[in-house]
């Protein structure tokens, strides 16, 4: 074990007299800020998407943006997220001449990932409502959309959110990646902890036990929300 | 006040409506009877288009509401719908189901005269013949403590006022029920479709539902119940419709068609029921 105290002192000197403490926190703010921002672009994508698909079909319009939106559901659940971020990072934004910061690049590519995910999640939660909460707000003269946004979605809205919490979290263990693009994420900041001290177990049990504290600490969260829905299905 | 011409509906490939002619007229309390899978339920759905009919008309005070170029919404405010599965909203309180459509609508209106004003004034200052603006009488707020008013009011009828702000989910199927009559009546609807509103119902519950709609016939509501209860389309009916394999087969007084039925299969039928 003497050799385990030897790479803590190497690690907390590098983590901690020599700023890597820094680089931590720019990670772990990276990493959060991709996952929530993340999340919130691709709610408003999945939303957006998931109305498309449930809507009636008569006219064309709808139609054509549901053909989109199966076509673009299908393109961001069919490929690994590394391989969309190095194509919008090296290939989209290049060819339309878009200049971006890597950052930027992760939030936009994990919110239209994300929004892939969401679609299906509040589609499934959107369907799950009894159709005749539809019909009953209809026969009462309300709109399709009325119908929708008062009476549907809200009951959609709670099956969601626990799902929801979920695909948050998934985000959290997706964010590794983004270093392919050179984004600073925690595996950037240990792994230049790591470089500079020549020892690299330290910082990847470290880096490991973070992600550990993150996942657990959403998945607390997703955990109590679950409850108070419970509680209000059950209030009078 | 409704007239069915030569109503039909498909799903695919099965015609379930092979051609209904009826007239329904103010006042007028209908039965509709018949096996089950008869097309009883999507002849009801039509008269209110939450079935669009594959052909025909349903022409309800003098509008063809059947023509998908109407605003349907518009026409089905007048038309109450109770259903066999009561469709409570279950993310509203009592008194939220009873009103959000009234409050939903009277806002809208009152939005749509206030956009509308804003036009005709917008014109009056540049025009010189001067339009008279819509006379705006009601506030928001006044909507919903009318609403309000007119919901508790209905919920004393029915003696459920204490349940005003509670969850569907806590209540009995008969209050569920009569608690969807009132919410379709608060939109004061000039006619009342019920498709056999006592079907999903503990048998000790079916009474208090049927009590209350044979009140609202001794009103003067008109209605059209589709219903398994012969007992009671016997009582409240003034007329009765039998139906079967999506045609209508008979149409006469419940004394006659009880006592007196002329076609087979209305006979068969009642002597498998009664
Ligand atoms: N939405 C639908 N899609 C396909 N078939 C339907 C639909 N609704 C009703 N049907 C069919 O239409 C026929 C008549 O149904 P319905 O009007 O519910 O009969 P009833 O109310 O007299 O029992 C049945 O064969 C039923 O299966
Ligand atoms: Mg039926």
């Amino acid at each position: 074990m003497g050799n385990f105290d030897k790479k803590l002192e190497k690690f907390w000197s590098v983590f901690y007299e020599h700023q890597g403490y820094t680089k931590v926190i720019t990670g772990l703010e990276n990493t959060l800020i991709i996952a929530v921002v993340g999340l919130a672009i691709g709610i408003i994508i999945g939303t957006l998407i998931a109305i498309i698909r449930v809507l009636p079909k008569y006219r064309m319009l709808p139609r054509i943006l549901n053909g989109f939106c199966t076509f673009y559901v299908g393109l961001f659940r069919g490929t690994p997220i590394v391989v969309q971020l190095l194509v919008t990072y090296y290939v989209a934004l290049p060819l339309l001449g878009i200049n971006m910061p890597a950052l930027n690049v992760c939030v936009l590519v994990f919110g239209l990932n994300s929004g892939a995910y969401v679609s299906e999640i509040m589609r499934g939660g959107i369907l799950s409502v009894d159709p005749g909460q539809m019909e009953a707000g209809r026969a009462l003269g309300l709109s399709y959309r009325v119908a929708m946004m008062k009476i549907v979605v809200p009951q959609a809205v709670k099956n969601i959110l626990p799902t929801l919490g979920n695909e948050f979290i998934a985000l959290i263990k997706e964010t590794s990646v983004v270093s392919f693009v050179g984004a600073a994420d925690l595996y950037v900041a240990f792994n230049y902890i790591g470089s500079n001290s020549y020892e690299f177990m330290v910082p990847y049990l470290v880096m490991a036990l973070i992600y550990i504290v993150l996942v657990a600490i959403a998945a607390l969260l997703v955990k109590l929300m679950e409850r108070s829905l419970r509680k209000s299905d059950r209030r009078n | 006040m409704i007239d069915v011409i030569d109503l039909r509906k498909s799903f695919g490939n099965l015609e379930v409506l092979k051609g209904i002619n009826i007239t329904i007229n103010k006042g007028e309390k209908i039965a509709i009877i018949g096996p089950s899978g008869s097309g009883k339920s999507t002849l009801l759905r039509c008269l209110n288009c939450l079935e669009d009919p594959t052909s025909g008309s349903v022409i309800f005070d003098g509008v063809d509401i059947a023509d998908m170029k109407v605003n349907i919404n518009i026409h089905r405010r007048h038309m109450g719908m109770v259903f066999q599965q009561f469709n409570l909203f279950n993310n509203k309180t009592v008194i939220d189901n009873i009103m959000l459509a009234p409050v939903h609508i009277g806002i809208q209106d009152l939005r749509q005269k206030k956009l509308k004003n804003l036009f005709i004034r917008g014109r009056n200052f540049i025009s010189r013949d001067k339009k008279e603006l819509y006379p705006i009488t009601t506030s928001k707020a006044e909507i919903k403590t009318k609403a309000k008013e007119n919901a508790m009011r209905l919920l004393k009828r029915i003696g459920l006022e204490d349940k005003a702000n509670v969850y569907p989910s806590t209540l009995s199927g008969g209050q569920k029920q009569r608690i969807a009559i009132i919410r379709a009546l608060a939109m004061n609807p000039k006619v009342m479709l019920f498709d056999e509103p006592t079907s999903a119902l503990d048998p000790e519950m079916v009474g208090e539902v049927l009590d209350l709609i044979r009140q609202l016939a001794d009103e003067g509501m008109t209605m059209v119940i589709v219903t398994h209860e012969m007992g009671f389309a016997r009582e409240v009916a003034t007329r009765v419709l039998f139906m079967d394999e999506g045609k209508i087969v008979e149409d006469n007084t419940p004394e006659e068609i009880f006592t007196n039925p002329q076609n087979p299969r209305t006979q068969g039928f009642l002597s498998k029921v009664l």
